[in-house]
Order: C-alpha cells, then structure tokens, then sequence
C-alpha cells in the first residue's frame, strides 16, 4: 500500500521564526496604542468613523493573530474551516439579534 | 478492501507521537479547533448580550458617564478604568508573543544555540512560565477591577450593564485561569524531563487555546471599553 503523505509531519514545516513573531507582537502593540489614542482623541472618537474605525482595527488585530500565532496561515484548510465555520454562525446570529433588539438599523427611507 | 486499509494505524509513527488518521491530521489539533469553534459561539452569544443590554440600565453606576443616584443625591463617576484595562490588554498580548516563542522553542529544540539570545529563544521553561505569570497579572488586574466596581457600588446584580459585564468577562477569565494551569502544567513536565521535538502537539494545543482566550479578550476590550 502506498504510504500517503502525513500533514501532521509538515504541520511545523512551515511555521514562521521568531523573528516573524516578533514584528507580529510589534505591529499588535502599535495597533492597540492606536486603539487606545482614538479614545483619549476627543474629534476622532466622536467622529462617525470612530466605531467602524475600532471595530477594523480590533478585526485586524483578531485576523493577525488567526493567522500568524495560530498558524491558520500555514496548517490544514480543514483547521480554518473548524474555526471560521462556527465563528461565522455566531456573528450572523450577533448581527441578526442586534437588528430584533433595534440596535443597528437600516434606514429604508420610509416614514409613517 | 483488505482488513488493514480499514484499522486505524496506529504503527509507524505512533512511538513518535504522530497517529495516522483519515485526514493525516492529528485527531488532537482537530479536536481543539473544534472546541475553539463551539468557544466562538459561547462568547459571541455573551458579548451579543452585553451589546443588545447596552444602555438600558436603569439605575448606576455606568460604564462611561457619571451618575447621580436620584434617591440619596450621590454621584458615582464612569466606571470603567481605561488605562488599567489598557495594561492588562497590552500583558496579554505579550502573554501570546511568550507563549508562540515557548513553541517554536519546542519545535526547534534539535538547533544549536551558542549566543545569549539564542539560547534564550530556545529556553521553552522560560517562556512557558513567562506565560503563565503574565496570565496571572492579567488575572491580578481583573480582580482589582471587579473590586474597585464592587468597591464603588457595582455588584453582579446592580443593573443589565453589571450583569452582562460580569458574566462576560468573568467567563473570560476563568478561561485564563483555565490557561494558566495548563501553563503551569506543561512548564513542570518541561522542568522534569524536557519537552521532545516530537510532543511539540502538547505545547502547541495550549498555545491554540491561549491565543484564542486573547482574541476573544481583543473583541472584548474594543467593544466593551473603547466603544461607548
């Protein structure tokens, strides 16, 4: 029987240096230092982007870490599929329940 | 089909801590990032309650505006305290820098190390405890937080803010806590005998459940403390 090849044995193949961790911790702090210096910047965080602003910063934050410090970057596609899948699930349900409760709404330009 | 194309091998690599499966992936890393996935649901459905309770309480104190309590006249300040929650982020994001280092030193036990730095790179005990102790800092700073909102009048059961606050964030950090023994655990195996290139798998599942309890905690700062 052919011997298939084993993707456990080139799950560290590929793994980035400590020096790709490093720059990674770097670009994290200085994305957080922004984070918390548009809070203390009284135009910016009452500014419309002020949220949108947070919440693209917090995503790129999440997808770094995702993709560098949990290796979904380099490991099996399967491993991506188990994490995104339900964390995809659960943001449409997060989404769903803010537009029941009245929390984000869509202006349709319709008065009564 | 022969008898042996349906067993589970378990032969060949098995001493060396690899198991053949049908995906030729280890069932173990499967296994966490399935936990992982069904731990996305529990706090986004946490988090999806703190926001759809936000700014309904009805009575304070509240997380970013000052209160004044109409029956006795007294005036309780925002309580949210930034700068310490800032620090506690910053701890953990160090914490997951510590914990991929503990890793790769694991992974890259065969190289030779000469230099001072390389050497410490390689020191997997060294970042497995640095972990560890800034996950208890991180822990130190959450209970001083919950004791200075017990302190300034915000019990579990104070209003929808504190509830959903609590409960959240106490989730999260029992996670952490959770992490931290693992931690602990895996640094007195690594003291006792030394962890093998080939149990690289052990360090590497805790390191999955470590850095996902810090993206979690990167949702939960910006929504919960940044964003009024």
């Amino acid at each position: 029987m052919a011997h298939e090849p084993d993707a456990a044995h080139d799950e560290h193949a590929h793994h980035p240096t400590a020096k790709t961790y490093l720059w990674t911790a770097l670009f994290l702090t200085i994305v957080t230092i922004v984070e918390i210096s548009a809070y203390y910047i009284k135009p910016w965080e009452q500014s419309a982007i002020y949220v949108p602003s947070m919440i693209f910063m917090s995503a790129v934050k999440f997808g770094v870490v995702c993709a560098v410090y949990m290796h979904l970057k380099y490991d099996h596609k399967l491993f991506r599929n188990l994490f995104v899948g339900p964390l995809m699930i659960a943001l449409v349900t997060c989404v769903g329940l803010l537009f029941l409760f009245g929390k984000v709404g869509i202006n349709l330009g319709i008065t009564g | 089909m022969s008898a042996t194309a349906l067993e589970p091998t378990t032969t060949g690599h098995a001493e060396h801590g690899h198991h053949h499966t049908s995906t030729g992936l280890d069932n173990r890393k499967i296994a966490i990032w399935a936990f992982i996935g069904s731990e996305c649901m529990l706090f986004v459905s946490l988090i999806s309650t703190y926001l759809i309770y936000k700014g309904k309480s009805r009575v304070g104190p509240y997380p970013h505006e000052a209160w004044t309590d109409p029956a006795t006249g007294e005036t309780f300040k925002a309580i949210l305290n930034i700068p310490v929650t800032s620090f506690s982020t910053f701890v953990l994001l160090m914490s997951s820098l510590a914990m991929v280092l503990a890793h790769n030193a694991v992974v890259n036990r065969h190289v030779k190390r000469t230099t001072f730095f390389s050497r410490l790179e390689g020191n997997s005990f060294f970042w497995l405890v640095s972990t560890a102790l800034l996950g208890i800092v991180f822990l130190m700073c959450q209970a001083y937080e919950f004791t200075a909102f017990v302190n300034e009048g915000l019990g579990l059961t104070t209003n929808l803010f504190s509830s959903s606050f609590f409960v959240l964030t106490g989730f999260h950090g029992a996670h952490v806590t959770a992490g931290v023994l693992w931690l602990f655990t895996l640094a007195s195996i690594d003291k006792k005998r030394g962890l093998r290139t080939d149990e690289a798998l052990n360090v590497d599942l805790c390191a999955l459940y470590w850095h996902f309890v810090d993206v979690v905690w990167i949702a939960i700062f910006v929504l919960l403390y940044l964003i009024k």
